[in-house]
């Protein structure tokens, strides 16, 4: 026993390598919602391509649905979208848009050229909506179930793996 | 000529400038309200740029955090309230002072918990060696006309 002492050291600085590798390979952006497991925040928003109709949280109620947060200045945004685009064609769930801090023309613009995978976007102008919801990294996404709660949420683009690993098996968990 | 136009510049100059001061002002109608606005965001984490407060940073978010906290302030509520509502959209993460929880005790008390046990094991080595026979010390070579240690002057 005693002539393995010398080892102590070396278990010491192995436990702070698996320490600092763990570390160094999360995320720091990616930071537990506090939402999740909660009902969504209540809105009332107007459609994008039409002021005058608004859509309210409480219209979304008995349905899974998706949230997905974008902004015609938001690069990252630009990636995602032909994934999105793709996802949309399945038809697994009603997918809203909530447009960002941006202007109405701008948007439409950026749909019409990058494509609209939306069934239907929100106009959140001033972004407090985004607050709401805790954005703070467009784009963002949320899975809402039924009841209205918040069920995922994806902060950055989506990726191939995130919607066959997490997002299809949860929506069909939720709709089944 | 030269001169009246070096002049009108300086003029000009001094005008810009000054509104400049002017837009740079905080929304400072009511100073207390903005000193307390901002006494609660030097607390806040801004999430977009994670090394500054919400005070400090110019990040769009935090204008805008600025101005929810602002806004919440003059419709009379307290730090607390500021603080909780903020907590309940972004999570502990964003308070600078994580509350202490079970899922932060390690943070809080690990580094005295280390300070603890460094002591401890230098206390129990030091005891330990307190404790050893004499001839466990090699003697100290660098003065032989001093009686070595562990072998008492009477003896020699």
């Amino acid at each position: 026993m005693k002539s393995l002492r010398f080892l102590i050291p070396l278990g010491i600085f192995l436990t702070l390598v698996v320490f600092l590798g763990v570390g160094l390979h999360r995320d720091p952006r990616e930071v537990p919602s506090p939402l999740i497991g909660k009902p969504a925040p209540a809105f009332a928003l107007t459609r994008l391509d039409d002021p005058a109709q608004t859509v309210r949280r409480d219209d979304m109620l008995g349905k899974v649905w998706m949230l997905n947060v974008w902004a015609s200045w938001c690069v990252a945004c630009r990636e995602e979208q032909p994934l999105m685009v793709e996802f949309a064609r399945q038809k697994l769930l009603p997918i809203y848009g909530l447009d960002y801090k941006d202007e109405r023309p701008a948007a439409m613009k950026w749909l019409s050229s990058f494509g609209n995978p939306y069934d239907v976007s929100l106009f959140d102008q001033e972004g407090r909506v985004g607050i709401d919801f805790g954005v703070y990294g467009v784009p963002e996404t949320f899975i809402i179930d039924r009841q209205g709660v918040i069920r995922f949420k994806q902060i950055g683009p989506v990726t191939p793996d995130v919607i066959r690993d997490t997002i299809e098996p949860l929506v069909r968990q939720l709709n089944g | 000529m030269a001169k009246w136009l070096t002049f009108l510049g300086l003029v000009f100059g001094l005008c810009v400038s000054q509104t400049w001061a002017k837009e740079a002002a905080p929304a400072a109608d009511d100073p207390v309200l903005e000193s307390r606005m901002l006494h609660i965001t030097a607390e806040l984490r801004c999430l977009v740029c994670q090394n500054q407060t919400i005070a400090d940073s110019h990040a769009d978010l935090a204008v805008d955090l600025r101005r929810q906290v602002r806004e919440m302030l003059q419709q009379g509520q307290t730090d607390q309230q500021v603080v909780d509502y903020m907590t309940a959209r972004y999570g502990d993460f964003i308070l600078y002072r994580p509350p202490f929880k079970a899922i932060t005790a390690l943070l809080w008390v690990g580094p005295g918990a280390m300070v603890l046990c460094g002591l401890g094991a230098l206390v129990l080595i030091l005891r330990r060696r307190n404790q050893l026979p004499d001839d466990r010390f090699e003697v100290d070579e660098a003065e032989p006309d001093e009686p070595a240690k562990g072998q008492p002057a009477d003896r020699v």
